[in-house]
Parts: C-alpha cells; structure tokens; sequence
C-alpha cells in the first residue's frame, strides 16, 4: 500500500477535463448569446434539445448509476406540464414563478409514488412507474376544466404575461430551456461528486458490498428518485410552456418521453455523464436528416438501440473513452503512474466488480476504490520514479 | 500403459478476475479412482468445475476418451459421460427427490443406473421419493445428488466435498456405498478435505496447492509427512520431487 | 343486476387477462426475464391473424393453426438469436433490448397496417349469448374465459407433469447445475419463448376478434398481463388467473360507476394490492 501511494498520483481532474471545462465555457458563452445569433427554428430546437438533454441525464442519474430503471418518468413530465397549465390560468402565477412551484410540487408527488415503486425490483419496476404514468394520464382526462381528454391550449393571457412582444417571449423560453439543462447538469455532475453519490457508484459496482458498508441503499435511491422526479416535472412544465397546448396522450407519451430518452442515454452510453450529451446530439442529428422516414426512422432508431446493447453497452462515449482515455467531468479518480503493471491494474487488483461496469481495463478508477486511497483530488503530482 | 480415459493438459483456470489453476497435468485410467487433496483455494473445486465444463477451458486443455473436451459446454460434456457431483448437494428445489434423479437422466445414456438401481443403492430415497428434495436431511440429499449423477450412467464422477457438513455416520455409509458405484467400471475423481479418507478409496492423489500439482504418488504409499508439506506449502519443490519418485 | 352483470363480464375479460399474463409469466419463472415487447407482441398475433383470415378465407379462430406456430417459432429464433445474449446478472440489457423490440414491431406494424383500427369478423359468434338467470353472457367473452382456464391449466401440467418442465422448473432453480443434467439452456430458454409466444398467439387472436386493435395498444396489454401477474403473485400460474380476474372485475365495476374510470380503476386496485401485499396475493418466488 505505501508502494501504491509514493508511485501513483491520483487525482479527479484530466488534462481533457480542464480543456472541457475552458472550451465549456466559451461554448456556454456562445448559447447564452444564441437569441443573437440563431434564427427563431434553431433557436426553438436549440431549446428542445436541451430538454431533451435534461430529461436523458436525469434517466441517466436513475438508471445508469442508481440502477433504477424508469419507464414512467413520462409521469412527472406530463406532471409538471399540467401543473405549469394549472398554477398559471387558475391562481393567476406567472409562469417563470410557477416553475419553482412546480418543482416542489413534483418532489412532493414522486414521495409515495417511490414508496409504492419502491416495492418492485428491476424490470418490474420499470413497468410499475410505467402504471403509475398510466394512472396520471388517465387521473388528468378526468378534470375536465383543463380541457378533459382532448387537453387545452394556454390562454392569450397568460403567454402575454411572460414577456411583451413576441420575440421576448422566444428568448425567454430559450434561456429557460438553457438555464435548465445547465442547472441538472450541474446538480447531476454535484451530486455524483457527494458522499450520496459516491455512495450510489459503489452501490452500482455491488449493492451487497455497499450494504455491508452500511450505505443505506434504501434512501440514496430513494433520494435520487425525488430529486430527478422534481426535475423531471421542470422539464415538463418548459415543454409545454413553449408548445402552448397539453393534452393527456402528448403529456405523458410514453414514446416521446420515455422511449426516446432511453434511446438518446443507451446510444450516447449510459453511466456516464458524457454520454447523455453526446446521445441527444446524435438523437437530433438523426431525427433533422431522417425525421421524413417517419416509421422506417424508429424502427432504424430501435435497431440501433439494441445492437450498441448487444454490441456496445458502454454506448459511443465508451467507445471514444476506450480509445482516448478522455473524459469531460472529472468523476472518476485516475491512477496516473510510473511503471503500472498492466496486468494487475487491469485484471486482479482492480477488478470488475470494484471498478464498475463503466471502467473496465481503463485507469479510471470507481469510486469504491475510495477506501483505499484517500481523496487526494487536490493534491500536486507528489513524485515519479522514472 | 493404455491410453487415460482423462487427461488435462496445462489446465488453466480463472476463478472471476484472480487465476485459480495454472497449468495443471493431470492424469487418470480407465476404472481408476483418485483423490485430490489440498487446503482451501487450493484449486480443487476449480480443477472440477472446469472438467465439468462450468469453467471456461480452452480446446486442448482437457481430453475425454481421445476427445478434445476443453472447449465444450457443461451440458455437452455430460453427454459424453462426465457427471458432477456438486459441492453442497446443490439439488433442484422445486423438484422431489424423483424428479431430481429423473432429471439426471435427461442426457439419456443407456446403462446398469436407474430409478430402481439407485434406490437399491440409496433405499432411504424410495421411502421419500414424492417428497420435495430439499426437505430432507443433509445425508439424504447427498444420496440424491449422488443418484442423481449415477443416473446419467456416467463413465467418470466428479465428487467435490461430498461429506461437508455431514455427520460422521453419515460420511461412513456414504463411503460404504463408494465401492458399490466404482466397481461397475466407472472412473472417480473424489475432491476431499478429510485425507485419509481419501486417499483410503483412491488408487493415486494429487495434492494442490495454489493451483498447481505440489505433489502426486499412490495414495497406499502415500507419507503423511510429505503430504502435510505439499498441503502448506512448505518446502513445495522438495516436496514435489520426492512424490515422483 | 348491473353490479352482477358487471361482475360476470369482469370475471369473462379476467381470463383475457390471464391469457396476456401466462405468457410474461412463463418466461420470468424460467429466466427471471420481463419482456417489454410483450405487448405488441400480442398485437402482432392479432394482425398476423386477421392476414391469415385474410389471405386464405379462413375463420378467424381457425387461423391459430398458423399463427401459433409462427409465433412459437418467432420466440425461439429470437430467443436464440438476440434475447440469450440479455441475459446475467444485469437488469439493463434485457429491459433495453426488448423496449427497443417493442419500438420495432410498433413501427413495422404502423408501417404494414397503418394505424387504422382493425378487428377480425366472427360472424354470427360476435353477438351470440346465452342467458343465464337473466344474465345475458356473451359467448366470445365465455369462450375467451373457457381458453384461459384450459390454457393456464395446460401450462401447470406442462410445468409439473412432464419432462419439458422439469426442464424449466431445474433451469429456474439452479442454471449452472442444470447444465450438468445435460440441458442446454440457451436451447431450454429458445422452448421457454416459444411456449411464451403460443400462448401470446392464442391471446392476440382472441383480443382481435374480441376489439379493435391498432399498433398502439400493445403498451396497455403489457401493464394489464404485468398487473395480472404482479396481483396473482409472482411465479404462481392459477395466481395469475386470480389476478386476471381482479384486474378484470375493477375495471368493468369502475366502468359500472363511470365510463372513464374503467381502466384507472384496474390500475389503482392494482398499486392497492401492491401497498397491501407487495408480493400480491398468491406469492410463489420473489422477483
């Protein structure tokens, strides 16, 4: 062990990851700039992508690090959007200001949907939330003051009350859109740098060895639920803030907010915060160039899905990973050393069950490895032999 | 000296990330029993487990009756007559005590065993035969496992720790049966913590110790001293030589 | 005699119900593998049914000589080909492969058949009652009912009287000693899915001449057979015809009380059941 320390430096941070984050920077710079730039249709898929990129990190935090995996999370989006419709015709709350209420509200909601849930395990549990979706769908074409089963536009009133002119009202949109997806990002990337969320990676690399650690599986999954839940309904309720009409089938669609998702997080790769990002680029590339095959589109979209699965698991960011050794989020720590012996980093001192399913063969190690060498994230490279 | 119904030949075997056997020879005649014998992790379930073919082996690494075994499935390799008598019983829950022997012989190779030669051997199971199989005693559900290899009419039985955890009578009348299966010209490779035990019922023993042969010779000669140094490992390449004499 | 009739009709759409759970059922008790597709895999039997009818004028119900097969053999190749692949100790892979597949077949249905709803004429069985006790039951809905009971039943022999099922129950308890018997279990799997899809088959032809289908419904048989299941109790065969039942019995009573509650109902008696008895009513193994 003292070998281990002396000739190894471990550190959170890349020279890809501090590129990433400058470059992240000027990229951030630019979007916030786009409403100057960008006609009003990139301008409003700009905006969808980032939806689209928020709702695939959320899934991504669910299933690809604390192995619940979703069906339903259609629910909260259907949710958020009839909330958003609600709070703002009927007690007169302005929209920007419903968001927040909104965001309470969805906690509030997923708590005894999780208790509930909670009770199935793996894939039957991906099918209970999907009930649980069905129910709220089926609960909002009761109420018949937000339009019944055919849904409801929302009124002139309130869209006026945004901002003034129309213009306005399309920047805000965007900007919301874009504060949204840096600020799930964000809470994604914090909360899996927490103690929560190394405990929800060990968790991930063996639930059994988390338990006898005394990790409370119960309620970092738990918690990890709320949380994406209160989000999930924020996405919702923008989505429906820019499309301007809901309806019980397009608010909780199991294609557009489930399937697809799914589809964008396996694709890019799943259990990795890159992954979502890279998968929501290619999603959108693939839908503007394709989007007149129509059903040929899908069936291409489900095919590849199943053959990254199959063939791919690590998704393509596993697959740029693996041959640069790169990453953008410094979430990992990584062995940097002198004289690594591949064949024991590789296989027996590091092996697959402590490195997770993500790391395989590369020097990134998993946060379980966090016993063993302390979090050293600050350090200075200390020495090298060679 | 006729050709060995078995043969491994530089046997490797890794047991999830860590290597367990590393080049193992190892060899056995046709109607022979011998006992393999060495301390815990020395490899001994392994080197059985990958016989049986639950472990990954490589073509060339393990020869059946002039046969290439090494990089055939579990279940094609008990068609061609190696059955496994597992560590800890190991029997179908949801099957009675019929249904597992009945399901031992689904690889359908004729011969001397069935339903009513095993309860011949076992009258115990015929007594319990509707019962479900896990609701017997520990020496009970070891006859089960033990029949219910038997009934694949095997030509070679792998037996891993068939008395853990079993009562010392027990263990006796099980053993007491073990001339009773050999006999009919099948081979036995009988994996064994209690030594003398095994090295009573064996012809020869190969005692491992971290996945390697530290030493090998008759069982009838075998000297206690000698053995307990290749089982700790001390003095492992004196140890080695002297058993190949 | 509403609440009766309600009952009685309730009961008659439980055993569709089974029918669409046997099959989930049957694979998680051999392979502990939930099949998302499974959904629309009922619905492409009903559309390879009302081809069948359509191409070589045969009733619909004799139809099930050709779609049975097809969709047992449909399982087994699938099974072999991409679903074994799935299989091990992670939940992702088989859940993300069979709702990419359960994308595919939607699509490709849309594609063939267009999303115009279709049924299957019955002829003179569509409308045909009996009267009992000035109850009125349809026959279709009693046939259906009559299939179930007979199909569940077979499936139960099948699982404890022969040797296929000793096959499925010794795979079930203990994959790796199972391969010692001799098993193949990518082979007994490939027999799993193709029970499964017959089953399936049987399901989707009598949803067909029972309702209008289109490509979209699969998603609701899935949660209703899954419902089924989760309320009969898991691994448990006559379980999931009690839990066909139940489901079937809170929809129609919720119907009784307001037509749009028909399907809430089912679902909310659904997580009732789940917040009471988590491992539903007649539990056999935990998922």
């Amino acid at each position: 062990m003292n070998d281990f320390k002396t000739n190894y430096v471990v550190t959170r941070s890349s020279r890809a990851s501090t590129v990433a984050m400058v470059s992240g920077i000027a990229v951030l710079a630019v979007l916030i700039a786009a409403p100057w730039w960008a006609g009003r249709a990139d301008l409003r898929l700009m905006a969808e992508l980032f939806l689209y990129l928020s709702l695939a990190s959320l899934w991504n935090l669910m299933a690809g690090y604390a192995g619940l995996v979703s069906v339903g999370q259609q629910a909260y989006v259907g949710f958020g959007g009839y909330l958003l419709f609600a709070l703002t015709m009927f007690a007169g709350i302005h929209p920007v200001a419903a968001l927040g209420i909104v965001a309470v509200l969805g906690a509030i909601v997923s708590i005894p949907v999780a208790a509930l849930v909670f009770r199935l395990r793996g894939a039957y549990f991906a099918i209970g939330t999907w009930v649980v979706a069905e129910v709220f769908r089926l609960s909002f074409a009761q109420v018949s003051v937000l339009g019944g089963g055919s849904g409801t536009s929302l009124p002139t009133k309130v869209v006026k009350s945004m901002a003034s002119g129309r213009q306005a009202r399309e920047w805000l949109s965007y900007w919301l859109a874009l504060a949204l997806v840096i600020i799930v990002i964000a809470c994604v990337f914090l909360f899996l740098r927490s103690r929560k969320g190394l405990a929800l990676s060990a968790i991930r690399d063996n639930e059994l060895a988390a338990g006898s650690l005394g990790i409370n599986i119960w309620w970092t999954k738990f918690t990890v639920y709320v949380v994406t839940a209160s989000l999930t309904t924020v996405v919702g309720a923008l989505i429906f803030l820019q499309k301007l009409r809901i309806s019980p089938d397009a608010a909780f669609s199991v294609n557009d907010w489930t399937a697809f998702v799914i589809f964008i997080v396996v694709i890019g790769g799943i259990g990795s915060l890159e992954g979502p990002i890279i998968g929501t680029l290619v999603f959108f590339a693939l839908r503007e160039t394709l989007a007149d095959l129509g059903t040929a589109y899908l069936i291409a979209l489900g095919l590849v899905a199943i053959v990254v699965m199959l063939k791919a698991p690590q998704g393509l960011w596993g697959i740029i990973r693996s041959r640069w050794d790169i990453q953008f989020f410094p979430l990992g720590y990584r062995v940097k050393g002198s004289s690594l012996n591949p064949s024991t980093t590789g296989r027996s001192k590091m092996g697959r069950s402590t490195l997770g399913s993500t790391d395989m063969g590369s020097t990134e190690m998993g946060a379980s490895e966090m016993g063993r060498l302390e979090d050293s994230s600050n350090k200075k490279p200390t020495e090298n032999s060679d | 000296m006729p050709e060995p119904i078995l043969r491994t030949n530089n046997l490797t075997a890794w047991y999830g990330d860590f290597q367990a056997l590393f080049g193992l020879d190892l060899e056995l005649s046709d109607g022979e029993v011998i006992a393999i014998i060495g301390a815990n992790g020395a490899g001994k379930s392994t080197l059985l487990r990958s016989i049986a073919g639950l472990n990954q082996s490589n073509s060339n690494q393990i020869w059946f009756r002039g046969n290439d075994i090494g990089a055939l499935r579990a279940d094609q390799i008990a068609q061609q007559g190696i059955a496994l008598v597992p560590e800890g019983r190991q029997l179908f829950a949801s099957l009675s005590v019929e249904e597992n022997l009945i399901i031992g012989a689904r690889s359908g190779r004729p011969g001397k065993w069935q339903l009513s030669s095993v309860y011949k051997l076992f009258p115990v199971l015929e007594e319990r035969r509707h019962v479900p199989a896990t609701e017997l005693s520990g020496g009970q559900q070891q006859m089960v496992a033990i029949g219910r290899a038997l009934m694949s009419n095997p030509e070679l039985i792998l037996f891993d720790e068939i008395s853990l955890g079993l009562a010392p009578i027990i263990i006796k009348s099980i053993y007491e049966a073990l001339p009773g299966i050999v006999d009919q010209g099948i081979s036995a490779i009988i994996v064994e913590q209690d030594i003398s035990k095994a090295l009573s019922v064996s012809s020869r023993f190969y005692c491992l110790q971290e996945g390697k042969v530290a030493l090998q010779g008759e069982s009838r000669t075998a000297e206690r001293e000698d053995i307990s140094r290749a089982y700790f490992g001390v003095v492992q390449d004196e140890a080695c030589h002297e058993g190949q004499i | 005699m509403n609440w009766i009739n309600a009952l009685v009709q309730g009961v008659l759409l439980g055993g569709l119900y089974a029918l669409f759970a046997a099959g989930l059922s049957l694979i998680f008790g051999v392979m502990r593998l939930v099949n998302i597709a499974h959904g629309d895999l009922i619905v492409l039997a009903a559309y390879m049914g009302l081809s069948t009818t359509i191409m070589l004028g045969i009733h619909p119900l004799l139809a099930c000589v050709v779609v049975i097969p097809l969709m047992a053999l449909f399982g087994y190749v699938l099974q072999r080909g991409i679903l074994n692949q799935t299989l091990g100790d992670d939940i992702l892979p088989p859940l993300l492969v069979t709702f990419g597949l359960s994308v595919i077949i939607q699509n490709a249905l849309l594609e063939a058949y267009s999303a115009d709803p279709q049924k299957m004429n019955v002829g003179i069985l569509e409308t045909a009652s009996l009267s009992v006790g000035g109850l009125s039951i349809g026959v279709l809905p009693l046939l259906t009912f009559i299939v179930a009971v007979f199909v569940i039943g077979g499936l139960h022999w099948m699982f404890y009287h022969t040797g296929l099922g000793r096959a499925f129950r010794a795979v079930s308890d203990n994959q790796e000693i199972a391969q010692l018997m001799g098993l193949n279990k990518r082979h007994v799997f490939g027999l799993a899915m193709a029970l499964s899809l017959a089953v399936t088959a049987i399901a989707g032809l009598l949803l067909g001449v029972r309702t209008n289908f289109d490509p979209s419904i699969g998603g609701a048989r899935l949660i209703f057979g899954f419902e089924a299941v989760i309320i009969g109790g898991l691994g448990n065969l006559w379980g999931t015809l009690v839990g066909g039942i139940v489901l079937g019995v809170a929809q129609t009573i919720g119907a009784q009380i307001n037509p749009g509650w028909q399907l809430l109902a089912g679902h909310l008696t659904f997580l009732l059941v789940l917040a009471v008895r988590p491992r539903g009513l007649f539990p056999r193994m935990t998922g």
